[in-house]
């Protein structure tokens, strides 16, 4: 009896995961879906979900119309080098505070994540004089610099966190072991905290790839990447349904295939077996 | 050789003293034990000793040569921690090879040592495997080699075995002394267990609130021991204190007494009368806990069975040849 009864709870759970998967990625396949419709099906009530007229046309459409690998290349730097640009900064802000805490440590963090929690468009208008006092409006390096000081906060508490769960011991017993403080950094401290690294760079690449607030507000066309992109197929012209979604599915494609391959480096617990 | 000598040995963490000038000379070879209760300063001076704090006054001298300014890898001494501290991303054998890659030594070298310590250890097998493969006593095993295959001065046990079941324990402790004679090897070993400390030590440091209360043989502490503090602390059960008349007649303010020199008789006889109110039947041993009015709980050890329960009145003698006297400051009055 007690089999069958656990047997019927892993069908039931797993249908009931498979669902709330499904519900949770219908969006995206929507989204996808609907880019190879025509415009006129795009909106259609009852809409059709899988037999319809399929068409690639509306990517050639968004390919001709703006140039896709502009944006994207504008993406690319600017995630990549604001993600960068807050490791350098973050990882000894981290490290310093994780293993030479201070009574001012806990309160310094707080007050980092505080400037999460105040509305970017608070300070729009500052932000956006002083762009263009500077000429770093619609640049790479101003979108680049805006990105990686609105993620430093969390990337500093992210890596805390990981740096914190290494054990002291090991530390102790590195420098027992004879190791100096830079090879205890190529030895210990750098292989145990990749996993963390990997993970933090990671969403860090994703929060600055789809952060759109800025990217729309301070770019236009020279530095502007993909978000504008896609907010540009919802103009003054009438919302393209069909071309909105197949420009999406150009933009986040890339984010979300190194997501995909990058699954493996999340997986934490390297840790595990170190101490107890 | 490994001798180490503490001279006046303090730490402070600003206003609060942990170590309060401590002096001790532990002879090359020997298995010294630190035991006390937690927060009394033990690990704080095992850690002063290698190096990994620093000292706010004294000396310590490893073979005559002081060494407070010598960082801990220069020190000659290898250290096992109590959550084992191993290197999770790197195998047993890079592990315990660790230490000596760090020396600069040859790859074959290394191999050979790191192999010979694995043989002792009976971890041949696993040299291949990372630590979180591993069951707590091999992760042992591997702290435990990763200190010897440096062939220290000295090893410094940090409560290595408290992360155990208590069978393991037992095993390990065997397998530690074993060690630790066969090498030859002076060893500090930090214990709150008391048990480990009289089994494994040659000589045990018994410390409280910061300072050395006794350093002796185990059995000149549990004979003789030179306070009320560490008779208390050495010896289970725990001695009884009895003040008041029975103390004053014997010219001290404390009297003390091992459970197992209370003889027990039936009610009427002689000695501190009173009510067992919970009798411990081990079969090799009886314990009796004993409520005795104004002399408050005693307890009281029967070598073997001894058929008296709970609510039965019995009479405690103590052997007069083995009470302990403690003067008004609590310490020990020698005849």
């Amino acid at each position: 009896m007690a089999r069958k009864s656990t047997t019927q709870r892993v069908v039931i759970s797993t249908i009931g995961a498979w669902f709330f998967g499904f519900l949770i990625f219908f969006p995206i396949l929507w989204m996808v879906l609907a880019s190879f419709k025509t415009e006129l099906e795009a909106f259609a009530i009852p809409p059709s979900f899988l037999f319809f007229h399929w068409t690639t046309e509306n990517y050639a459409t968004v390919q001709e119309r703006s140039d896709y690998f502009h944006h994207a290349m504008n993406s690319i730097i600017i995630a990549g080098g604001s993600t960068l640009i807050a490791l350098l900064i973050a990882v000894p802000a981290a490290w310093s505070m994780a293993f030479s805490p201070t009574k001012r440590t806990k309160d310094i963090l707080l007050w980092m994540l505080s400037t999460k929690m105040m509305p970017p468009v608070g300070v729009l208008v500052p932000i956006y004089l002083i762009y263009k006092t500077f000429g770093l409006l619609d640049s790479r390096i101003g979108l680049v610099f805006i990105l990686c000081l609105g993620n430093l906060p969390i990337v500093i508490w992210m890596l805390f966190t990981y740096f914190k769960e290494i054990p002291r011991d090991i530390l102790e017993a590195a420098r027992m072991d004879g190791a100096t403080i830079g090879r205890e950094l190529i030895y210990v401290l750098t292989p145990m905290a990749i996993p963390g690294l990997a993970s933090t760079m990671l969403l860090n690449l994703i929060l600055a790839w789809n952060e759109a607030f800025w990217t729309l507000n301070l770019s236009t066309s020279e530095a502007a990447p993909l978000t504008v992109f896609i907010a540009s197929y919802s103009s003054p012209e009438g919302l393209f349904w069909a071309k909105l979604s197949a420009a999406s599915t150009l933009a986040i494609a890339p984010i979300l295939v190194l997501g995909w391959f990058s699954q493996k480096q999340l997986v934490r617990g390297l840790t595990f077996g170190a101490v107890k | 050789m490994g001798q180490i000598t503490l001279q006046g040995v303090q730490k402070s963490f600003g206003p609060v003293h942990i170590i309060k000038g401590a002096d001790l000379d532990i002879a090359d070879g020997s298995f010294v034990v630190f035991v006390g209760p937690s927060g009394c300063g033990k690990t704080t001076l095992l850690r002063l000793i290698a190096g990994l704090e620093d000292v706010t006054g004294g000396a310590i001298l490893i073979d005559g040569k002081n060494v407070v300014d010598t960082p801990p890898a220069k020190r000659g001494l290898s250290m096992v921690f109590q959550s084992y501290a191993l290197y999770p991303h790197m195998s047993v054998r890079g592990n315990i090879g660790f230490g000596l890659k760090m020396a600069g030594l040859r790859k074959d070298e290394i191999n050979r040592k790191v192999e010979a310590a694995a043989a002792t250890l009976n971890l041949t097998p696993y040299l291949d495997r990372k630590p979180r493969e591993l069951s707590g006593g091999q992760r042992q095993r591997v702290a435990i080699g990763r200190a010897i295959v440096r062939e220290p001065k000295g090893f410094l046990f940090d409560e290595p075995l408290s992360n155990l079941d208590a069978a393991l324990r037992v095993q390990m402790r065997i397998e530690v002394t074993r060690l630790q004679k066969q090498l030859g090897t002076t060893a500090i070993y930090v214990t709150h267990d008391q048990v480990e400390a009289m089994t494994m030590a040659d000589k045990i440091v018994v410390l409280n609130a910061g300072k050395i209360e006794q350093y002796g043989s185990p059995l000149e502490l549990y004979e003789r021991p030179a306070n009320l503090f560490v008779a208390g602390f050495i010896g289970s059960p725990k001695m009884n204190f009895v003040t008041g008349d029975s103390a004053a007649q014997r010219g001290a303010a404390t009297i003390g007494v091992r459970p197992e020199h209370l003889k027990i008789e039936r009610d009427g006889g002689g000695g501190w009368q009173g009510t067992i109110a919970v009798a411990e039947h081990l079969g090799s041993d009886t314990f009796l806990y004993v409520d005795a009015g104004p002399l408050g709980m005693l307890t009281a050890r029967y070598i073997g069975e001894l058929s008296l329960h709970a609510g039965d009145r019995v009479s405690l003698v103590p052997d007069p040849a083995r009470i302990h006297r403690f003067d008004a400051s609590d310490n020990a009055i020698r005849n």
